[in-house]
């Protein structure tokens, strides 16, 4: 391909840069075919060559690297020969890729011409963009990994605070409260919200009776809601009259009020994408509108039905501020969430984090790995469930026939 | 080379020696539709009787679905429909205050224009939903299942695969499962909406010597666009026709024969003869 292109070259030596680009995408001409190539045997007929438009070849990869290596060195010229003092590396990288551009332009307008040219460099600044957005979310996740694993050990999940002095070693006692905390009051909060937010799917969806419009506003307007409102009101609620004290339910009552929209608006938009055939095969074989909903439109939905739960769970695994005033938090171990102080994974790593104590702040990071991986796993399973959809049929894995008659059921 | 097949389930099929027709006989009394305040349909009369199979043909848009939507209660379903008129199932009007509107629905079936197999359901579970979606039990479930699929002429194919999802059948399957799930339920009469105007020319094949083998257990009402299909399948014919801006009217109706070979309105006969519509 490269060969073609020197020979466009050596076809038309005075051609401007954009004849030539010409000429080197398009079949070769006539005249280009003419002394250069003598086969053997008759008029010389040259096979175009084969390409796919617009993919990278070779000779563009060569390209990229020549002016990636050759602003790379100018850089390190300027940086560390010419001028007299030293800079941080950031600057060494924004003046390797301003000088980059410059250079890829020129090497790309000389080789291809400067329609290519521009194409070229403006996929530059995309992938330059993306990557400068990509960036932060890489580190954020390397640097807790990195701060994270260093402290993390196996008593970290079988260990409480209890016992633990605030000079102990970093890799002493563990977060078992936090972590169970956490699993009991996402569970909690998930079993109060997801029958609710269904349920209002199904109104607004299904039902559309004449308040679905004002609950439809309201369920998007508390999306907004700032999650220390919503500890706010349980803590109002029940904690300052002295009905129930701080405890695991009272956290899972502020977190269910943060689920509750999310669990509306997704589960509303999944069953909205239920196809109306289905809702009218379903009433045409007789079936009253109630059984219809529960039977064909719920089960069709299900898969995203999930998602919406996993979304609204990964939702409030992470919130800090409504378990703040409700949980109470503690360094015991309390599996009743019903009763007693409670502590969880974000209040954990709060508590620690705050601590000045250098030994404590890596146990926090260990808890902030926790739970992003935790959060990491629900929208993992989000997306495996997701795909199973109703709309995305191949994805689902046909199950073999018995080989016979169905039995059961 | 599905063909075959069906003819050797023949035999097999349960197919009591009936003398007459089962059936129930519809019978559609000076209907009128209206959507909002635009009128689409006036003063339609049709019996449509047992062993029968009743064709409605017409151009597009004159109110066959319509029409056809008002003999099981879906025409109301729309918010803004109403309608005049009554649909009388073996005498008893199916609008009157003596039949449930599911019972109603359950005694007429409908197959819809596009095949609409519950997707989060198997084959065996489509046929049988009719039963849960209607809270009934019955004592041998796998007996129906496999009754209903030989009566639509689906069984020999999906046999070895009751478990799998309805979704992966082909098209022509898939449409014959819902006839094989509105027969599950036992109707009285089976409305059907251009059944196989999404369907390749094999499946509609089938699915026409289906209606001819289900003709004598349940009344069939067809719409179809394709007047070689009318005149295969149907005995008895009624030709709707919707002149600009006002409703569709029932143009004639008769005897199939005699509506293609000796029309009496000349719009008929540009119809049937394919010089509009
Ligand atoms: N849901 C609806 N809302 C308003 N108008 C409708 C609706 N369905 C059908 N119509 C109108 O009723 C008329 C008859 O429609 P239809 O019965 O579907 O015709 P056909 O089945 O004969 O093609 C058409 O003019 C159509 O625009
Ligand atoms: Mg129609």
């Amino acid at each position: 391909m490269t060969t073609q292109e020197t020979r466009a070259l050596t076809a038309a030596p005075g051609a401007s840069p954009a004849s030539l680009d010409a000429g080197s995408k398009g079949a070769p001409t006539a005249s280009s075919t003419g002394p250069s190539t003598g086969s053997p045997a008759g008029p010389a007929r040259r096979v175009p060559p084969r390409r796919r438009p617009r993919a990278w070849r070779w000779s563009d990869i060569a390209e990229a690297a020549g002016a990636l290596a050759a602003s790379f060195f100018l850089t390190w010229l300027i940086f560390n020969r010419l001028l007299p003092f030293r800079i941080m590396p950031l600057a060494f990288f924004a003046i390797w890729f301003v000088l980059f551009l410059p250079i890829y332009w020129f090497v790309t307008k000389d080789g291809q011409g400067t329609t290519a040219a521009k194409d070229r460099v403006a996929t530059v600044f995309v992938m330059a963009g993306a990557l400068f957005t990509f960036t932060p979310i890489v580190f954020v996740i390397g640097y807790v990994l990195y701060r994270g694993l260093k402290s993390l050990s196996g008593n970290f999940f079988t260990q409480t605070m209890q016992f633990v002095g605030p000079l102990a070693e970093a890799t002493d006692g563990g977060a078992l409260h936090s972590i169970i905390g956490t699993l009991e009051q996402l569970a909690l909060a998930t079993v109060i919200a997801v029958p609710l937010g269904v349920l209002t799917a199904v109104y607004l969806s299904e039902i559309k009776g004449p308040l679905a419009r004002p609950v439809r506003l309201v369920a998007d307007a508390m999306t907004a809601l700032p999650s220390i409102v919503a500890g706010l009101f349980i803590f109002s609620l029940f904690i300052k009259p002295h009905i129930i004290g701080q405890s695991g339910i009272l956290g899972s009552l502020a977190l269910s009020i943060l689920m509750l929209p999310t669990v509306t608006i997704t589960a509303e938009q999944v069953l909205r994408v239920v196809p109306g055939s289905l809702r009218e095969a379903a009433l045409a074989l007789g079936a009253p509108y109630w059984r219809s909903v529960l039977m064909v439109v719920l089960p069709t939905a299900r898969a995203g039905l999930s998602t919406a739960v996993i979304l609204g769970m990964a939702r409030v695994v992470g919130e800090t501020a409504p378990v703040l005033m409700t949980t109470g938090g503690t360094t015991l171990l309390n599996p009743n969430p019903l009763s007693g102080f409670q502590d969880n994974l974000p209040l954990f790593v709060f508590t620690q984090i705050r601590s000045s104590q250098e030994s404590q702040v890596d146990r926090g990071w260990a808890g902030a790995l926790i739970l992003l991986v935790i959060v990491l796993l629900l929208f993992i399973l989000a997306r495996l469930v997701g795909s199973a959809g109703p709309g995305r049929r191949r994805f689902r894995i046909p199950i073999p026939g018995r080989g016979g008659r169905r039995r059961g059921r | 080379m599905t063909a075959p097949e069906l003819d050797h389930t023949r035999p097999m099929a349960p197919q009591e020696a009936v003398p007459g027709p089962m059936g129930g006989v519809l019978e559609g009394v000076d209907v009128s539709c209206w959507f909002g305040s635009r009128k689409v349909l006036e003063g339609v009369n049709i019996k449509m009787d047992a062993g029968v199979v009743t064709a409605l043909i017409g151009p597009s848009g004159c109110g066959k679905s319509t029409f056809l939507r008002t003999l099981n209660r879906m025409h109301e379903l729309v918010p803004i429909a109403t309608l005049a008129g009554s649909v009388l199932l073996d005498g008893h009007d199916i609008y009157g205050v003596g039949l449930r509107l599911t019972e109603v629905r359950r005694r007429i079936g409908m197959v819809f224009q596009k095949p609409n197999p519950f997707p989060a359901m198997t084959i065996a579970d489509n046929v049988a939903a009719g039963l849960k979606l209607t809270g009934k039990k019955v004592a041998d479930r796998d007996g129906l299942i496999e009754a209903s699929l030989r009566r639509a002429g689906l069984w020999n194919e999906v046999r070895n695969r009751l478990d799998a999802p309805a979704g992966g059948l082909s098209g022509g399957q898939q449409q014959r499962l819902c006839i094989a799930r509105s027969l599950a339920v036992s109707p009285d009469v089976l409305l059907m909406d251009e059944p196989c105007s999404a369907l390749d020319p094999t499946s509609t094949r089938r699915i026409e010597e289906t209606i001819l083998e289900l003709k004598d257990q349940v009344t069939i009402v067809i719409v179809t666009h394709n007047m070689q299909q009318a005149q295969r399948v149907s005995q008895h014919c009624a030709f709707f026709l919707a002149a600009e801006n006002e409703p569709g009217r029932v143009i004639e109706q008769g005897p199939t024969d005699r509506l293609f070979s000796d029309p009496n309105d000349p719009r008929t006969a540009d119809y049937v003869n394919g010089r509009f519509g």
